[in-house]
């Protein structure tokens, strides 16, 4: 319990079970995790289906949609790895959708946010390195262990190099997983500690009501920021994505 | 020292990392600004690159971040 007010800014990220399942001492139960990532896959589907089956000249407000979100990762994704990257396509547009689905379905008050679970944004993280080095290995053979080989180093330096570069390469997950994860968390944290202030101030009468409103106006102004980080936290794990099946796709330096 | 105090401490200290990482957005964000500026027609081309630095400079004010909410909740 955090001191102010008795508002616990944690409890919003609580998993709860709705259908326990425990077969053979493993915990399957559907949760309100697994509920809301079936809302947002639900959200994004509809979007997609329904903006792509009109096949209107001139796109009403759904298709423009789908086409803009298209357009977007597309766009992104050849700006990274140019037009072969297109392979890579369905992935990462999947990745991206569902981060920004999950991000902005966040946003509803009194939703769960998935992305504010690491263990989420940790699976995401594995399956772009799994990816990457699966990948990587298999059309590039020992040739793409090449990507910790930086070119035109003094060869007294090469083994600290390889050694940062390998470094480099194993706390990609980890940033990629913890940048997602952290932002969502802190910025829901900071939403729920500001409307704290609100009820704690009116509850504390007096004077301190007076001053109330301030903390409010700051809510809805973290809220507006908020929507900006949702959107641009789904941005950079696809563009990071992109960059990194990038040296899948031509390794070395 | 009260080991609950020096919990608290050392979040307060871990959360100046995060400070510290908003110097370096702030850092490549002003300067793609007075690049952008004096050279608009290329800004476009540079700005997924200057996403991509400032993420891995936030990402850095995360670690400190998370490690600040791991001792407060956590530890």
């Amino acid at each position: 319990m955090a001191a102010g007010g008795g508002i616990d800014p944690i409890h919003q990220f609580h998993i709860t079970e709705i259908v326990a399942l425990k077969p053979f001492g493993l915990n399957l139960s559907f949760t309100n995790t697994s509920l809301w990532m079936v809302i947002v896959l639900a959200t994004v589907s509809a979007i997609m289906i329904y903006g792509s089956s009109q096949r209107a000249v001139v796109p009403g407000r759904l298709q423009s949609l789908a086409e803009m979100i298209y357009e977007f990762v597309a766009s992104t994704l050849t700006g990274v790895m140019g037009k072969e990257g297109m392979k890579f396509f369905p992935f990462v547009f999947s990745l991206f959708a569902f981060v920004l689905a999950s991000n902005m379905l966040g946003m509803i008050p009194g939703s769960f946010t998935v992305t504010s679970q690491i263990i989420v944004t940790a699976a995401f993280a594995v399956l772009v390195i799994s990816v990457v080095l699966i990948y990587g290995i298999v059309k590039h053979g020992s040739h793409f262990f090449g990507l910790f080989v930086p070119s035109g180093v003094p060869g007294w330096l090469l083994p600290f190099m390889v050694l940062i570069e390998v470094v480099s390469f194993l706390s990609r997950p980890v940033s990629l997983s913890l940048r997602l994860f952290g932002n969502m968390l802190a910025g829901h944290i900071a939403l729920k500690v500001f409307g704290g202030f609100v009820v704690a101030l009116i509850a504390a009468g007096g004077a301190a009501t007076i001053i109330a409103p301030l903390p409010l106006l700051l809510a809805v102004a973290l809220t507006a920021l908020e929507f900006l980080v949702a959107f641009l936290q789904a941005y950079v794990f696809a563009i990071l994505t992109c960059v990194y099946l990038n040296d899948a796709l031509h390794p070395g330096h | 020292m009260d080991p609950v105090a020096a919990k608290f401490i050392g979040a307060g200290l871990a959360s100046l990392g995060m400070g510290l990482a908003a110097i370096g957005v702030g850092t490549i964000f002003g300067n793609f600004l007075s690049g952008a500026l004096r050279n608009p027609s290329a800004a476009d081309g540079q700005f997924p690159r200057a996403f991509i630095g400032a993420a891995l400079a936030e990402g850095l004010g995360i670690f400190a971040f998370v490690v600040a909410l791991v001792l407060l909740f956590v530890v």
